[in-house]
């Protein structure tokens, strides 16, 4: 009678969950021991505390849940957690002091082979790495924040870090002081949406040979590179900002090697250069800002096909760079509030033609110090008579139809 | 009163006074005489500290005057050419030299013996070449300082203003003032003036009473006595 | 000199083209701020436009001045006053009201439109402060023409022609020369070249305002010190400076030698 008692007793915790409390006066004071307590399924709630530990492990497919952002300090030795489990919840603690390592990727939160997963409502803090999710699906990484110092691209690591992902949804996360804030290699069918990337020493997002993505309505701010693209198709961006990236090699949007893109309804705004796209074809830009960048559009490697529509191009330094051939590229009712034409026939698009190449923008390509001579009415001069016999500057790279009112739609 | 040692003044290649040397003691009318372009109005404009001359010096009651401003304090100077800011009338032009000098003036009597009254509100522009220098008489006069300086005063006058400018010149006499006065009216020189100065090639080639002058030159009246050291420079 | 001062802007004041000076301005500002319907892309447009117009006036009000009251300064120069004070009080009487102009000209329009409500306060004070450093500069050189040309009209060629120099034919020969030499490091000489020309410098200023962000796309480590930093406000702004004290003294210096 009692063993069969204590085997029914036995089954029930196999059949149904349980909550297993840890903190620093309970039985179970290290979240290990409460992980090893627990079963699939489980409960393990980490009541606020401060937890010395590192290389926490566990394959179970449990939630593991953090009350009042208990604190997992790693001590700056490796990991703080690793996860190997099929399926799992992480919420609500607040990690912090992740070694750094000139060899090992060392991240607050290493994820390996998942296949359904949340991760939400955590705080990183001086972390090498933040999230470090490797040949996952179906995961959600929402409202966590992320923040570390970092100083030099060698010595520093990704907030966001996916590898061979598929189906992902990172939203509504703040990543700063990183050296990527968000970072994609071979990632699928995932969406990023609501995130705030700012001050990463590189890029604020960057991704590579990540296929069939949506980017819409982050922010990216003040990154030392602004945001990287590469080596990807069927992209879609739009609503998103880009502001303030400054410096010589600074991009709001940095397009290398794109196809069959997407990009509309995002503000490019004070950026050194608003896009600058390297060897792109058919790519659609309609309904951007371009608003007071050094350059709004530089056209690097050979392009095809990128056709640019109902695009607002507001006091920008040089609206248009292009040393590469013309090819098929186009531009078709734009706004340029350089604009000079009229519109007789009063059907809201100019009557001539807008060159958005100026002799000047050509002159800098070459010599660049003589950027310092940017508003003379010396270079307005020779602008305004290579408008009107072009010599240096393609003659067929115009817009036919510029429109005459901003577009706000 | 002023003492002028080697004064040398040059308008690019042409030289204008030459080593002049000059003593014009305290109290009397000197009339500085001399052809065209012999330096009347530089060696006055020396004085004033308008010209600025190359070398040499000028004394005012001892005290070398170059580079100094304070000591036009104690002079009061009738240009040659009445030229005002066209857009002031008499009434300010009035006002602002009084406030510019910051003494005591007696200008309404002036504006009286001139009749100028119904002149006050009128712009300097609008005025005839007579009235304007009528106004100039008024800003000399209308201040009491020690050394008076006339560059062609009768320029434009009419009889009864001319009667009037002697007298006051006259009346300066009496208070012991020193004028120095260019003209080239021979009468009106020879009515007025206690001593000669005579300039010739930027040098003082005479300087006297009348009498002497006509003595020396051996001449009846004074004009013909200029006309005399006029000629000896063409010959 | 105050009273000199005093007495060159009524004169000024009585004259009608401080007002045409004052209307041109306040028209501008009116114009542009309610057909563009929009303060950030007026005064853009402003800016360019100040960097060429107010030299262009400064210098054509410099010189008009001088000779239009040479009677004046003659009268002044019998007066008991240091000839110091007569050129410098006149010519900082002509500085300020064109300044004052300027200042007025385009403010009532700004203010009008709620100009201190708005972020772009700081930008419409340097594009005053700039307006004022060439109206001083410009009077000041314009001024020294004329204190060397006795004859109105060669005066008036010099002067319209030191500004075509600064304002175009410095930019041209600078630009040829940068790209002429392109194999060289040229930072230095092109921060260089722009410091000896105030229209150069004020364009810097304007720059640092509307175009940081192509300045900081140039490699160069000088000029990211200089546009990064705020070296190069500063620098400017005191480079400007200068630019003002040096001519004033040569009027000075001119004025000591000159005969009237």
């Amino acid at each position: 009678m009692k063993n069969l008692l204590f085997s029914f007793l036995f089954l029930s915790t196999l059949s149904f969950s349980k909550t297993i409390e840890v903190c620093k006066t309970c039985a179970i004071n290290s979240i290990q021991n409460g992980i090893d307590s627990a079963s699939d399924n489980d409960t393990v709630l980490v009541k606020h505390g401060v937890y010395f530990e590192d290389s926490i492990l566990f394959g179970k497919n449990i939630h593991l849940i953090g009350e009042n952002h208990p604190v997992i300090d790693a001590q700056f030795k490796g990991y703080a957690l690793i996860i190997e489990a099929k399926s799992f919840v992480l919420q609500g603690f607040k990690i912090i002091n992740i070694q750094q390592s000139y060899t090992k990727d060392y991240s607050a939160v290493r994820v390996l082979n998942s296949t359904n997963f949340v991760i939400k409502d955590n705080i990183l803090e001086n972390v090498f790495f933040g999230f470090m999710i490797e040949k996952s699906k179906w995961g959600l990484i929402s409202n966590n924040k992320i923040s570390s110092n970092a100083v030099e691209e060698a010595s520093s690591g990704n907030g966001v870090h996916l590898w061979h992902c598929q189906n992902m949804r990172i939203e509504g996360n703040h990543v700063s002081g990183l050296r990527d804030g968000l970072y994609f290699e071979f990632v699928s069918h995932s969406f990023i949406s609501g995130n705030t990337s700012t001050n990463n020493i590189r890029y604020g997002l960057h991704f590579m040979f990540s296929n069939h993505n949506e980017y819409h309505h982050n922010e990216f701010n003040n990154n030392g590179a602004g945001v990287a693209v590469m080596f990807s198709k069927f992209i879609k961006m739009h609503h998103n900002t880009f502001h303030y990236n400054w410096g010589t090699a600074s991009y709001g949007l940095l397009l290398k090697e794109i196809y069959d893109a997407d990009i509309h309804h995002n503000l490019f705004e004070q950026n050194t250069i608003g896009i600058n796209i390297d060897g792109c074809t058919r790519i659609k830009y309609e309904h951007n800002f371009f608003v007071r960048n050094g350059w709004a559009i530089k056209f690097t490697g050979g392009c095809y096909a990128n056709h640019f529509m109902f695009n607002n191009f507001l006091y920008n330094s040089f609206d248009l760079s292009y040393n590469s051939r013309l090819n098929d590229n186009t531009f078709n009712f734009n706004y340029w509030s350089e604009y000079t034409g009229y519109d007789l026939d009063k059907d809201g698009i100019g009557d001539v033609p807008y060159r958005p190449i100026k002799l000047f923008s050509y002159i800098v390509n070459q010599t660049p110090e003589t950027l310092i001579l940017l508003r003379s009415l010396f270079v307005d001069i020779i602008n305004f008579s290579e408008k009107v016999s072009p010599v240096f500057t393609p003659d067929n790279l115009l817009d036919e139809k510029p429109v005459m009112k901003i577009i706000n739609d | 009163m002023i003492k002028i040692e080697k004064l040398n003044k040059k308008f690019g290649k042409l030289i204008v006074l030459n080593q002049l040397d000059l003593e014009i003691s305290s109290g009397g009318v000197f009339a500085i005489l001399g052809p065209n372009g012999s330096g009347k109005t530089t060696l006055i404009k020396s004085i004033l500290g308008m010209v600025i001359p190359n070398s040499g010096n000028i004394y005012y009651n001892g005290e070398s005057i170059l580079k100094k401003w304070k000591y036009r304090k104690n002079v009061n100077y009738l240009p040659q050419i009445a030229n005002f800011p066209a857009n002031l009338s008499v009434k300010e032009l009035i006002s602002m030299v009084k406030n510019l000098r910051n003494e005591p003036s007696n200008e309404h009597h002036l504006i009286e013996l001139f009749g100028l009254t119904p002149f006050l509100k009128q712009k300097l522009g609008n005025l005839s070449g007579g009235t304007k220098q009528k106004v100039n008489i008024v800003l000399t006069f209308m201040f009491d300082n020690e050394l008076i300086i006339l560059d062609e005063p009768t320029t434009g006058l009419d009889p009864i203003a001319l009667i009037n400018l002697k007298s006051l010149i006259n009346q300066a006499r009496k208070e012991g003032k020193t004028i120095l006065i260019t003209s080239h009216i021979m009468s009106f020189v020879e009515e007025i003036s206690d001593e000669i100065v005579f300039l010739l090639d930027g040098k003082i080639y005479f300087k006297g009473s009348i009498n002497e002058l006509k003595t020396q030159t051996n001449s009846s009246s004074l004009e013909i006595a200029i006309a005399n050291l006029i000629k000896k420079q063409y010959a | 000199m105050l009273k000199i001062l005093k007495y060159s802007i009524q004169d000024l004041l009585r004259s009608r083209w401080s007002y045409v000076y004052f209307i041109f301005y306040l028209l501008l500002g009116f114009v542009l701020l309610f057909l563009n319907n929009n303060m950030d892309k007026a005064i853009i447009t402003l800016m360019n436009i100040i960097i060429v117009l107010t030299p262009l006036i400064g210098t054509i009000f410099g010189v008009m001045y001088y000779y239009n009251s040479r009677e004046f300064t003659e009268l002044l120069l019998a007066q008991p006053i240091k000839r110091n004070k007569i050129f410098i009080g006149q010519y900082i009487g002509i500085s300020l009201s064109l300044t004052l102009s300027l200042v007025l000209g385009l403010g009532i329009p700004f203010v009008a439109y709620g100009l201190f409500k708005s972020a772009i306060i700081f930008d419409f004070v340097l594009l005053l402060i700039v307006g004022a450093f060439l109206n001083f500069i410009f009077v000041a050189l314009s001024y020294n023409i004329s204190l060397s040309t006795e004859n109105k009209i060669k005066g008036f060629g010099y002067a319209i022609l030191m500004w075509l120099f600064m304002a175009v034919i410095y930019d041209g020969l600078f630009l040829i020369s940068l790209v002429m030499f392109n194999e060289y490091p040229l930072e230095k000489f092109a921060l260089a070249a722009t410091m000896f020309n105030p229209i150069d410098l004020s364009r810097i200023l304007i720059l640092l305002k509307l175009d940081i962000s192509a300045l900081l796309g140039y490699t160069g480590a000088v000029f990211k010190d200089f546009f990064g930093t705020s070296l190069g406000l500063l620098s400017s702004l005191g480079v400007l400076f200068v630019w003002v004290i040096l001519p004033a003294l040569n009027i000075v210096r001119k004025a000591n030698k000159k005969d009237f």
